[in-house]
């Protein structure tokens, strides 16, 4: 059901400087018009009555914190979401990563980690899983923690396996996993060369290079100033000749880093073809 | 027509089953220099990308543009909704993307488009529900009425399948029940540039 409309726009603001000033969680270069949805949505889920016992609740209740982010932050994921982007990391950008001696891959805004088990099951089918190492990064601490152990609902699975094949899988999808009733559990081999790891992209900076930095269906929440930085970050994390993959309705195009990359055919992949440097 | 008051700013069609025909009836009469955008929501299947916005653009006057995040919005175009994102309104010139939740078991939702262009444009949204099996619309038609901008159904009569006009009908009130062959000319009636000053923009193009 549609959520109802609780929040009003200047309670939103006074809210985001609050938790910006407390906590240090910096939300107010977010999107209003989808954080305003999140925050009526808590208002329901959590059934605060109005604006003002959300905000005592939060100033006043450090251990609330958690479970406010968790929420306010959309973390609807999936495997093997848009096949054709998967099929393209398969078949034009994991035989380039391959030349490398070691593989390092940032995914930026992991939530609850399906893309980051997607990836690992493409890298072990081309072999290159064993000298590869994935930081699976997100603001949200539980979120991380549900990644880390691998367990999912069932009820996708299906979904899921079409999606695998689509993307050129020619395993049993289902061998990647057992079922334990309504939930399955992935192979733990297949997170032992992934790093989960908290990481706010609005305030956290650089810490590594890579290859290749996933970053799909986060950007959309920001507003373009803190894309702009977030795509800085990126930049600056990317390797020569590194891969950037967005989401499939977002660009770099309104970055001012597009003269440095270049799009790879119709896929939301672009390869830094210069150096701020040279 | 009832509202003096409303001035076109934005047009919102949202449809499900049985829905394409009507579009693809209207879509080809529409003003060339219509003063406001179209903004379409369709429930559909995630996948086959391009197909849609293909067929939507071969029948209209006007161009159609699958929407991506930060879109900025001009007036005279058709934006027709990603499949599998929500559309809503960041302000009066763009659009933007989410992927949460499904709402009424749908994304696009066309309540939440709805409701946020209800919020941002307030009295001057025009909104229109074509045929559909499914609740999504009613909340968004709703919040549309409730901010005094005009709604408009399609004729359940008429809809290949009327359970979406029809659920509409017994909540909101209704300024107008359109039948699909006069769509275009009851859009084209809001248009506030002009049928001279469109003769001089064709002689000119």
């Amino acid at each position: 059901m549609l959520e109802p409309d609780i929040v009003k726009d200047t309670e939103m603001e006074i809210l985001l400087k609050d938790i910006s000033s407390i906590y240090g969680y910096d939300f107010t270069q977010y999107s209003r018009a989808s954080l305003k949805r999140r925050l009526n949505r808590i208002c329901v889920i959590d059934k605060f009555t109005g604006f003002a016992e959300l905000r005592y609740k939060l100033i006043n209740d450090a251990s609330y914190l958690p479970r406010f982010v968790e929420e306010i932050t959309v973390n609807v994921t999936e495997m093997f979401r848009d096949p054709h982007f998967y099929k393209a990391l398969r078949m034009h950008i994991l035989p380039v990563l391959g030349t490398y001696p070691f593989i390092r891959i940032w995914i930026a805004g992991c939530a609850t980690g399906e893309e980051a088990y997607s990836l690992a099951i493409l890298l072990k089918e081309a072999g290159l899983y064993d000298k590869s190492l994935i930081y699976a990064t997100d603001i949200n601490s539980g979120a991380l923690e549900k990644a880390s152990k691998g367990i999912f609902p069932a009820a996708p699975m299906k979904q899921y396996a079409e999606n695998y094949i689509l993307s050129g899988g020619n395993e049993d999808f289902s061998s990647y996993y057992v079922s334990q009733y309504d939930w399955v559990r992935f192979h733990a081999e297949l997170n032992t060369k992934i790093i989960f790891s908290t990481h706010n992209l609005v305030s956290d900076s650089s810490f590594n290079e890579f290859q290749l930095i996933l970053c799909r269906n986060v950007l959309i929440y920001f507003n373009k100033e803190l894309q702009n930085r977030v795509f800085r970050l990126f930049d600056e994390s990317l390797q020569s000749l590194g891969y950037l993959a967005l989401g499939t309705k977002e660009t770099i195009l309104f970055a001012n880093l597009d003269h440095k990359y270049r799009q790879c055919k119709d896929e939301k992949i672009w390869k830094k073809i210069m150096h701020e440097s040279l | 027509m009832k509202k003096n008051r409303n001035r076109t700013e934005i047009l919102l069609i949202g449809g499900s089953a049985g829905s394409i025909g009507v579009l693809l009836n209207m879509l080809p009469h529409l003003d060339k220099t219509l003063s406001f955008p179209v903004v379409i929501v369709l429930h559909r299947k995630a996948g086959n990308e391009n197909t849609l916005n293909t067929l939507l653009e071969a029948y209209s006057s006007l161009p159609v543009i699958e929407a991506y995040d930060k879109l900025a919005m001009y007036p005279g175009c058709v934006y027709l909704a990603p499949a599998d994102y929500h559309l809503l309104f960041e302000d009066k010139e763009q659009i933007i993307i989410d992927l949460s939740e499904k709402i009424n078991y749908s994304r696009p939702s066309i309540d939440v488009t709805f409701r946020s262009a209800a919020h941002i444009f307030r009295e001057n949204t025009t909104a229109l529900l074509l045929s559909g099996a499914n609740n999504d619309g009613v909340e968004g038609m709703l919040s549309v009425a409730r901010y005094g901008g005009i709604v408009l159904l399609q004729d359940p009569d008429t809809a290949e399948v009327s359970y979406m006009p029809r659920q509409a009908l017994l909540n909101v009130k209704a300024d107008e029940i359109l039948k699909p062959g006069n769509m275009a000319r009851f859009f084209n009636q809001l248009n506030t540039k002009n049928g001279d000053e469109q003769q001089q923009n064709n002689t000119r193009i």
